[in-house]
């Protein structure tokens, strides 16, 4: 290696640019954690959601470069939004991204005929660049054995083996970066179609010259497969893979859900004890505190899920079970690929609505954001709670608890209710043809530890930066609704009445009449706006009890009793199945389909079912009951 | 379209019946999905076989493509033939 000037600062103070370049699955992001560990920065590029992630790497001479992990591709042809980023940031085009001083292309040892393909068309660029022998650990397991000298020579270029979960080969990989970064900016290449059926013989051919079989390609894979993918047995493990994952998100979050509310709890009573009650006081206290704290609740379980998603998204299964849902989601109009963000929004449709970044056909993606929030997130639970714990008799059916039926066909209606909406939506407003589903499915992998934290991070952080500034705005001002103006001197009524959230509740309630819901009710929505779960609290507000938590929701339990008849509590359940009360995920949505025209619609249509659906429901209920 | 009569469909494969392709209609595809199912590994000449078919009706397939496994939908399968290998 001719490392000039070893050890001493550069001459310029310019930050080389070094991008990680490669198809999907070829451990890319692995190896961009390996190499800059928790130093990593990840944002959006601008006018489009895609993520930029980028990290600090040393280099062995001194020079600090920094690395962007561009999202994998096939080709320098995008098919997605995420892909036309590569392009773009490849070619100096990119806004948002600095003009490239070298590329490592990253490539899996196991795959090396579709991935070198990639690597020829990368070299035609001219820009400097790097193979990263990816993987040759697992290549070895398959019995291949790769002449990595020889495919140096023939490609004309650098190659390291690596290793990436294993942190192999990083130092080879940081001198080879360093002797082929220059300090003058390069021009960025000229973009020139490709051959891309020329390039893949060629890659064929240079493939079969450097490998040497010893034994049968994939075999762990296919042994799994067999069972996994098994017409039978591959559904069923499905299922016990999903029972499983939402009984541990379910059961493991609970008590740590527990220490958040009573942290929140004592905060709010020390709060109590310490300032002046007054208008300050409960700004904090019901606003700041109460709408914080709704959305922090509900971190345990999103990082529970999200550990099995990512868990299973890097040993290679998630792929497998997009292939089992997808007959399912193509009787819909969608693909496999709807499955993951729509299994994510169980917990919460934000990270469900975030995920849907993986599909790439538009159209497919904008009808699963649109119905991500019919699935059943844990918000609505609290409300299901409340309302079956006070109107379910807690009898069993059979071998079941009356109560447990009544939750799990609510689940039920609401995935039924996503795929008639699902179906509904691509033949009108998401109308027209999705590109063909193609996926690759890639081996099965253990997953590294490492790879699982970062990406937990970060989605968490993305989780709680977006929906926490969003929540906390919109709480404080539901609160000033819910507060102003405040009650005369001697008023008789609960103060919300007199509040302009309660005007407007009084006024929308010939709306919701017709569906069942009293007074109370349409009040308790209008701050019910901010989160699901805020029109329990709201509720317990309207009916004059103070400060309804879990300690004291029996008590609101005993008086709904007495305030409802049967069939506006079910209504009212009909209604959460579908209510479009979330702030959070409207905000999301706009900012993903980057227009208010996706919320606002999402909005109108998720309130036209759920009035359907209450109405329906009330109706119904009336005449049987 | 098939041009000899000892191509068929890939679809028509067994699971587990290793073939080589002898022509995509690729004609029958968008462009870009064209290129996509080429830079997947699709080619006339390499070898294929199917390794799964999904439960509830075989729709879609889990098609192995040199070292590579790749899902597509049996509508696109008819569209790629092969040959006895």
């Amino acid at each position: 290696m001719n490392a000039p000037a070893a050890n001493l600062p550069p001459v310029s103070a310019r930050q080389p640019v070094v991008a990680l370049v490669g198809n999907p699955n070829a451990g890319k992001t692995s190896l961009f954690n390996a190499l800059t560990g928790s130093r990593q920065k990840v944002g959006n590029y601008p006018g489009v959601t895609v993520e930029r992630k980028a990290g600090r790497l040393a280099l062995p001479d001194g020079r600090v470069a920094e690395l962007v992990d561009l999202p994998g591709t096939y080709s320098l042809t995008p098919r997605s939004p995420d892909e036309a980023v590569t392009r773009d940031a490849i070619f100096g085009r990119m806004v948002g991204e600095k003009r490239l001083d070298a590329i490592v292309a990253v490539v899996d040892a196991t795959n090396l005929r579709n991935h070198l393909r990639f690597v020829l068309e990368l070299k035609a660029l001219g820009l400097p660049l790097i193979v990263a022998l990816n993987m040759v650990d697992l290549a070895a397991r398959d019995g291949i054995q790769i002449d990595s000298a020889r495919l140096a020579d023939l490609l004309g270029l650098p190659v390291v083996e690596t290793v990436a979960v294993r942190r192999k080969g990083l130092d080879a990989l940081g001198a080879a970066l360093s002797a082929r970064i220059g300090d003058a900016p390069l021009t960025p290449p000229e973009e020139r179609g490709s051959d891309v059926r020329a390039l893949q013989k060629q890659a064929r051919q240079l493939a079969a010259t450097v490998e040497t079989s010893v034994g049968s390609a994939k075999a762990w894979s296919q042994r799994i497969d067999r069972v996994a993918l098994h017409p039978v047995v591959g559904p069923l493990l499905l299922a016990l893979v999903l029972f499983f994952m939402f009984q541990a998100v379910f059961s493991w979050a609970e008590a740590p859900m527990g220490w958040i509310e009573s942290g929140v709890a004592a905060l709010q009573a020390e709060l109590a004890a310490t300032l002046p009650q007054g208008w300050f006081l409960s700004l904090l206290n019901d606003g700041v505190l109460a709408g914080v704290g709704a959305v922090v609740v509900f971190l345990p379980q999103i990082l529970i899920l999200f550990l099995f998603i990512l868990t299973l998204e890097q040993t290679g299964y998630m792929t497998r079970a997009a292939f089992l849902m997808d007959r399912l989601m193509a009787r819909v109009g969608l693909n496999g690929r709807a499955f993951i963000p729509l299994l994510s929004s169980f917990a919460c449709a934000v990270p469900g609505i975030m995920a849907t970044r993986t599909i790439d056909s538009p159209r497919d993606r904008l009808t699963t954001i649109l119905i991500a929030p019919l699935m059943t997130c844990s918000a609505r639970l609290p409300v299901y709670a409340v309302v079956i714990g006070a109107f379910i008799p807690a009898r069993d059916v059979g071998p079941f608890g009356l109560q447990g039926l009544v939750l799990f066909a609510l689940y039920l209606a609401g995935i039924l209710g996503a795929l008639v909406a699902a179906f509904a939506l691509r033949r009108t407003v998401t109308k027209g043809a999705a590109p063909p589903f193609l996926m690759e499915m890639p081996k099965y992998q253990l997953p590294a530890l490492r790879d699982v934290m970062l990406g937990l991070y970060g989605r968490v952080t993305a989780f709680l930066q977006r929906a926490g500034t969003i929540i906390l705005a919109s709480t404080i001002v539901l609160w000033a609704m819910a507060s102003w103006p405040q009650p005369p001197v001697g008023g008789t009524k609960p103060p919300i009445e007199y509040s302009l959230a309660g005007k407007i509740g009084a006024a929308l309630e010939p709306i919701f009449a017709p569906i069942g819901f009293n007074k109370e009710i349409a009040i308790a929505l209008v701050p019910g706006m901010a989160a699901r779960e805020v029109a329990v609290s709201a509720l317990g507000t309207v009916y004059a009890l103070n400060d309804v938590s879990e300690d004291n929701a029996g008590s609101l339990i005993e008086r709904l009793r007495g305030a409802w008849p049967l069939p506006t509590a079910l209504a009212f359940l009909a209604w959460f199945v579908f209510a479009p009360q979330c702030i959070s995920t409207l905000a999301i949505t706009r900012r993903e389909t980057a227009s208010w025209r996706w919320p606002i619609f999402m909005f109108s249509y998720l309130f036209a079912a759920a009035y359907v659906a209450a109405g329906l429901t009330f109706h119904i209920a009336s005449a049987l009951l | 379209m098939t041009f000899f009569a000892s191509h068929r469909p890939i679809d028509a494969l067994a699971v587990g019946e290793i073939a080589l392709i002898a022509a995509i209609d690729r004609a029958g595809l968008d462009p870009a999905t064209a290129q996509r199912l080429c830079e997947l590994g699709f080619d006339e000449g390499v070898d294929v076989e199917i390794v799964h078919r999904a439960p509830f009706g075989g729709d879609p397939l889990a098609v192995r493509v040199g070292n590579m496994v790749v899902a597509l939908r049996r509508e696109m399968a008819r569209l790629i033939e092969v040959e006895a290998a």
